[in-house]
């Protein structure tokens, strides 16, 4: 009896070994290139800080089921878009008390936030932790005398989006160490905490399960640099901070707020285990 | 307050809190060195085919969320635990029920939650509405849907 027991959990641990090995290669094993000219690194060799943690890194893109991976391929039909046009057409709009409009100084968006995306979040002149969205409210306060856009309101995302496009194939670029490695740390250690009722952290999900199903949703990586992303689901775009926002909320846990201190924290730690990917600007998720 | 009232009030919590008594309180669970929980915590059998519900219904137990379960028909059921098929027959009664109370005594660091926890946790919720938890948050699961679905787990065999 004692011993026909074990030999079924034995059996039983062995068939899960062996399928969770399986399901988690279970990923598409694709390329993208954006519009037939725009490649993007989706999978690299992990980061050195990553060690023991992740061999691979993989874009959010590889989980997703092959129709919503054409609509990245294509701008024709990824309806993000759509914001990224309404971004660039405010670009030159004069906006506030100064009259002036975002190419005034900054030039044409191709040229002035080439790569951009791809440092942020990074450290401000007085060493705070600024998120795109702060760098584009610090120029619509204090330079243009207008009035600051929400977090995730309709003109943010457009420019966020716009913006992003510009970097799209440039590889991930974050400042972890100097005067930013506190923010990192922070960042890491929320990670690794186990948020909520269910006692879930961010690596429960994306480290330890990315590439098996919770319930219908196939996990990823939970990589940030497709983001800001157009989710079918929401028929909208979505920013980093909200991701983040719904996914602790999902732990049964008291979330925090988009632009809080935790979630810029968040921002650079995870978008530092997308090093080696590039920049999508603009991914389309279920 | 009118006296009669008042009597009335303090009887019915007075019953209240005897149907209760028998009920174990998630803070006084005691787990053997397995993980396992010997007595049941109503005292009342469980009711598999309530504990099936339990099971595969997203605002109660959602294993079907991370575990294959061929027997209840939910879809797209999750694997991020093993299949549960078969459960009832690798492990006692007792075990399963310090599982679903709390598995993390059984499978030290697993993501499976704790059903019938009340804390400490970091930042608990009120539900999934991301506001923060009520003083008196309420485990994921009553006692008796933990006997329920502990009975459920009981009728999984082999083929
Ligand atoms: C309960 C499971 C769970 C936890 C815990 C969790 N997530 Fe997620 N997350 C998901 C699911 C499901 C998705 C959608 C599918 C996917 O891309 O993984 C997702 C998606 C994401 C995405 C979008 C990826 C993309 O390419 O579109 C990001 C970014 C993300 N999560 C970050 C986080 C961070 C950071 C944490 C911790 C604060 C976290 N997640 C915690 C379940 C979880
Ligand atoms: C968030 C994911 C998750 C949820 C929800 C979940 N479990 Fe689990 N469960 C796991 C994991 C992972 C394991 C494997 C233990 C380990 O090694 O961590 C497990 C193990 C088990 C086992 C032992 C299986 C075996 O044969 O080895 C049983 C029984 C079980 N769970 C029952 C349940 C029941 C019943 C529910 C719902 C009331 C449930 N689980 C909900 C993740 C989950």
């Amino acid at each position: 009896m004692t011993l026909r027991f074990s030999r079924t959990i034995l059996a039983a641990t062995a068939a899960f070994a062996l399928s969770s090995a399986a399901l988690h290669a279970e990923m598409a094993d694709d390329e993208l290139n954006i519009n037939g000219d725009t490649p993007i690194t989706v999978k690299a060799p992990a980061a050195s800080h990553l060690e023991g943690h992740l061999d691979e890194v993989y874009s959010g893109w590889l989980f997703r089921t092959d129709d919503t991976r054409a609509m990245e391929q294509d701008d024709f039909d990824n309806p993000i878009m759509i914001f990224a046009e309404k971004g660039m057409d405010n670009w030159s709009v004069a906006d506030g008390s100064e009259g002036k409009s975002c190419a005034d100084c900054h030039g044409d968006i191709s040229e002035g936030m080439k790569g951009v995306r791809a440092t942020m979040p990074k450290l401000n002149a007085k060493g705070e932790l600024w998120s795109m969205e702060d760098y584009i409210n610090d120029c619509r306060t204090n330079r243009m005398g207008a009035e600051a856009w929400g977090w995730d309101s309709g003109p943010m995302h457009n420019m966020t989006v716009a913006i992003s496009v510009q970097s799209r194939g440039m590889p991930v670029n974050v400042t972890i160490d100097g005067d930013a490695a506190p923010f990192w740390e922070k960042g890491k250690e929320m990670y690794y905490t186990r948020y909520g009722q269910l006692e879930l952290s961010c690596a429960s999900c994306h480290e330890e399960n990315y590439g098996n199903f919770i319930r219908a949703d196939h996990l990823s990586q939970g990589q940030i640099q497709a983001f800001p992303v157009y989710r079918l689901k929401n028929a909208g775009v979505v920013s980093i901070h909200n991701r983040f926002k719904g996914c602790i909320r999902d732990t049964r846990a008291e979330t925090f707020g988009v632009g809080s201190p935790e979630f810029h924290a968040l921002e650079l730690y995870v978008a530092s285990r997308g090093m080696g990917l590039d920049i999508e600007g603009g991914g389309v998720r279920p | 307050m009118n006296r009669h009232v008042a009597w009335a009030a303090l009887a019915a919590t007075f019953t209240a809190s005897a149907a209760f008594a028998a009920e174990t309180a998630p803070m006084d669970v005691k787990f053997d060195d397995a993980g396992g929980v010997e007595a049941s915590l109503t005292g009342q059998p469980g009711d598999p085919s309530k504990g099936a519900e339990v099971a595969s219904t997203k605002s109660l137990g959602n294993c079907v969320s991370c575990h294959v379960v061929s027997a209840l028909d939910a879809s797209f059921q999750g694997n991020i635990g093993p299949e549960l098929n078969g459960a009832g027959d690798r492990w006692s009664e007792a075990q399963l029920r310090g599982i679903v109370i709390d598995a993390k005594h059984t499978f030290e660091g697993t993501v499976m939650p704790g059903m019938y926890k009340t804390g400490p946790f970091i930042r608990p919720g009120d539900g999934y509405t991301g506001k923060a938890a009520p003083a008196d948050l309420p485990p994921i699961l009553n006692a008796q849907q933990v006997e329920d679905v502990v009975a459920f787990l009981m009728t999984l065999k082999e083929e």
